[in-house]
């Protein structure tokens, strides 16, 4: 009989817990229910929060790639030499002139004298010195190799730095707009992973794991101090929390719109103003140039006149875009508009492909599993089947499958893919180990003589490039995506165009 | 008692053994190398090479479990492949986003389910037992990210009572820890309660129907007397082991309902590590997870034998 009883107390015991748990429960949810009408999570005039979509992995940009590190921490935290303006033009932000030796291999620069790194010491040329030497021995990623063409870096006093270059590249300059211009302390590069130090308008506060990362403004700035007080991003996956997100007043702006068909909810609304640019991200219908059947010319001919742009683009990213017909988007100095190269013709595409083995052979579209590839996936698909190809459309996930294959093995004939890196034609087209596996001599000759010539040489041999790619039918960009954002009334400053590695957040004010 | 306590232990044991390897052979399988993957598309073969010796990714498989184990077993989880930072802080981190989560749905969930489940196995064939069972069925059948995404179109969008997504830490500011909370808790909870007011209601209803309870009627108990005195243990037993696999089902439901609502939990943050690649990290969180069910399913295995004494008798 005893036990018993005492197993009745237990189980009444446990009961009694689970009673008194539940009540909690029901109590908090209850207040919860009626504690919130609405209301600002941003708390006063001068913080602001910004909704984004992809959480870095790591702050530390020097050996963790990715656009989401620089996009936080770029011109916020860390500041370069020099900086991009929103037509694309380099301007001065350490620095603030340079000269450039008549053979193009000596650039000096003249360096602010009051900027100061947030731990407390000074900049000078320096830590100039130090950082792009840091660069080329201790960085990992692969765009590190952009400082390769430094011979020699040295500060001749503390704002006069002396930089030379073993071959001249107007390249070079640009790229110390990127992350790899970011000037950085010795004292502070142990934690570049979790505290990173520079002389930007902003103080990285702190990072909270899978939600978001929050800025201070640096009291001690040297330049214009910036309106906000506190910034946070805050990060989501789901691009319908993120509207919901700004719908509820949990966050001010949103930074890039991921689903543009979603900005319907958006428009004709006063309490929201949505900005509209372009970025540097060429949408590519890449071809494996490499092998059967788009080494032949016919067949990346006929893919180029079957592809009717201005439909594409507006059904897979609801008409937001712009429409360029080679890899140079609207804010690089040599931009051309070459879509009339290849207008829509359905017949020629059919009569080109008749020519080749491609019409009888299925070709295979294997796309990454991101939304704009695979929206864009199935209309790339009718499109071409319409003028006679066959074609099996696969997708692969990103990044890791869609690395592997596509990317390192080239065990593809077609992919879509956005290249988002600034000023990336070199890059996407000028190696033939790439996975365009596009080899062009005389391409690959221009490419060069662009980097190493005048700037005026530089616009004319890329024109020439861009136009020599799209001719060629080297690959077919179907669209620029386009910089969306939407921000509650009031906010002023958003840059419309999204042309660098950051998100600048010392031009935002709230009126 | 001893003797079961002991090979329910063994059994604990050795599933765990077996999972663990089921866990590292599958992500070893899983396409994608992750040394590449953590350098980014332009990376050289050379550092990529590099890294992977760093990782130990050109090692045998079985030193690479082995070395994976023993770490495990001393609670060290290694480092993440992606950001180089040690794994076991950040789960603790997110676990305890999760168990807010994961504990409040489960209350909540008790907290329909049995006065409910009660009140259909009594009224049962009356039209008020159907009603519910009828909503029931309902609640049964709706997924916890669809009712997620509805509450926070009706509650959050449309009526701007409550938050949309988004964490506050309870430390920090209780009152819009409390707000946050509320949406997540009700699509992950009602569901679930839905699913255990049908199993709370037909151990009720078997119990109804068993010669002790006759018994105790014909002494003169009431209905709900002779339930109270004799019922409950009884259907305990069914109810108690759906609890535990509904325990499962609720952490799973979490990794779901933590997307939909932007929540820092352990579901979110492996979701985040599948898509960098992080195969340590996505290792550890999953065999942790496993290691959380066989634990659940062994407390309970002793629970039954609290709750019954019947099966102590058995063994002895």
């Amino acid at each position: 009989m005893k036990p018993t009883r005492i197993g009745t107390a237990a189980s009444a015991a446990l009961l009694l817990a689970l009673t008194a748990a539940c009540s909690a429960g029901s109590g908090s949810s209850s207040s919860g229910g009626t504690g919130g009408a609405g209301g600002s999570q941003g708390g006063g005039d001068t913080s602001l929060t910004v909704g984004l979509v992809a959480e870095p992995a790591s702050l530390d940009f020097t050996t963790k790639d990715g656009a989401a590190i620089p996009q936080a921490l770029l011109d916020n935290v860390y500041e370069t030499l020099v900086t991009v303006d929103q037509d694309g033009k380099i301007t001065p932000s350490l620095a603030t002139s340079w000269t450039v030796s008549p053979d193009g291999k000596t650039y000096t620069f003249e360096l602010v004298d009051n900027a100061k790194f947030t731990d407390g010491q000074a900049f000078t040329a320096k830590d100039a010195v130090y950082s792009i030497n840091r660069v080329k021995k201790d960085w990992t990623i692969s765009l590190k190799a952009a400082m390769d063409v430094v011979a020699d870096a040295k500060a001749l006093s503390d704002t006069k730095l002396q930089v030379t270059l073993s071959k001249p590249s107007n390249d070079w300059l640009y790229r110390m707009s990127t992350r790899i211009g970011a000037m950085m302390t010795e004292k502070a590069v142990a934690d570049l992973a979790t505290k990173p130090v520079g002389t930007g308008p902003f103080v990285f506060d702190q990072w909270r794991r899978g939600d978001s990362i929050s800025l201070k403004a640096n009291p001690g700035y040297w330049g214009k101090k910036p309106f906000f007080q506190q910034v946070t991003l805050k990060y989501f996956k789901d691009p319908t929390a993120l509207n919901n997100a700004l719908l509820t007043k949990t966050i001010d702006v949103i930074g890039t719109v991921q689903a543009p068909e979603s900005l319907a909810q958006f428009q004709g609304n006063d309490a929201y103003e949505i900005v509209e640019g372009t970025t540097n991200g060429e949408v590519l219908l890449s071809f494996n140039n490499g092998k059967a059947p788009f080494n032949d010319l016919k067949v990346r001919q006929a893919a180029r006149y079957a592809i009717d742009h201005k439909a594409l683009m507006d059904t897979c990213w609801a008409g937001r875009g712009t429409l360029a017909g080679s890899m140079v988007p609207p804010t690089d100095p040599w931009y051309e508009d070459l879509t009339g190269l290849y207008p829509h013709d359905v017949n020629k595409a059919k009569s080109l492909l008749a020519q080749t083995s491609a019409a009888t052979t299925p070709v295979r579209l294997r796309i990454p599993s991101l939304p704009y590839a695979v929206s864009c996936g199935q209309v790339v698909k009718s499109q071409l089947e319409q003028a006679g190809f066959k074609v099996t459309l696969d997708q692969l996930e990103f990044p890791a499958v869609w690395l592997s294959t596509v990317f390192t093995d080239a065990d593809y004939d077609m992919s879509i893919v956005a290249h988002v890196e600034p000023r990336d034609l070199p890059a996407v087209f000028g190696d033939p180990k790439y996975y365009t596996r596009y080899d062009n001599k005389q391409l690959q000759a221009d490419l060069k003589a662009a980097d190493s010539g005048s700037p005026e040489q530089q616009v004319t041999l890329m024109k020439k490039a861009a136009r020599e790619l799209s001719e060629d039918a080297a690959g077919d960009v179907l669209f620029i995506l386009p910089n969306l954002m939407v921000a509650e009334k009031g906010i002023t400053g958003l840059p419309k165009n999204a042309i660098t590695e950051s998100f600048d957040l010392a031009g935002l004010a709230r009126s | 008692m001893l003797l079961q306590v002991l090979r329910r232990t063994a059994t604990l044991v050795a599933s765990l053994v077996v999972s663990s390897v089921l866990v590292f052979v599958f992500m070893a399988l899983l396409p994608g190398d992750p040394a590449r993957v953590a350098l980014g598309v332009n990376a050289s073969e050379a550092s990529v090479a590099q890294l992977r010796r760093e990782f130990g990714l050109d090692e045998p498989l079985v030193s690479q479990y082995l070395s994976w184990m023993g770490g495990f077993l001393r609670f060290d989880l290694g480092n993440s492949y992606v950001s180089r930072v040690p794994i076991a802080p950040q789960i603790v981190d997110r676990l305890q986003v999760t168990l807010w989560l994961v504990v409040c749905a489960m209350v909540l969930a008790l907290v329909i389910a049995v006065p409910f489940g009660t009140v259909m196995a009594l009224r049962h064939r009356k039209p008020s037992g159907l009603v519910l069972s009828a909503i029931s069925q309902v609640g049964v059948a709706v997924p916890a990210f669809l009712a997620g995404i509805l509450l926070v179109t009706i509650f959050a969008v449309k009526l701007q009572w409550l938050p949309a997504n988004g964490w506050t830490p309870p430390n920090e500011d209780p009152a819009q820890f409390l707000r946050q909370l509320v949406l997540p808790v009700l699509s992950l909870g009602l569901v679930q309660g839905a699913v255990l007011t049908r199993y709370v209601r037909s151990a009720i209803l078997d119990v109804q129907r068993e010669d002790y309870i006759r018994t105790a009627r014909a002494k003169g108990l009431g209905s709900l007397q002779a339930l109270r005195r004799h019922g409950f243990r009884n259907a305990a037993i069914p109810v108690v082991t759906v609890l535990a696999l509904q325990l499962a089902t609720l952490l799973i439901g979490a990794v779901v309902v933590e997307r939909v609502f932007v929540i820092p939990g352990l579901g979110s943050l492996l979701l985040d590590q599948v898509a960098n690649r992080d195969l340590i990290f996505v290792q550890d969180i999953v065999m942790l997870l496993v290691l959380a069910v066989l634990l659940v399913n062994f407390v309970v295995d002793l629970l039954y034998l609290v709750i019954d004494p019947r099966l102590k008798v058995a063994t002895r």
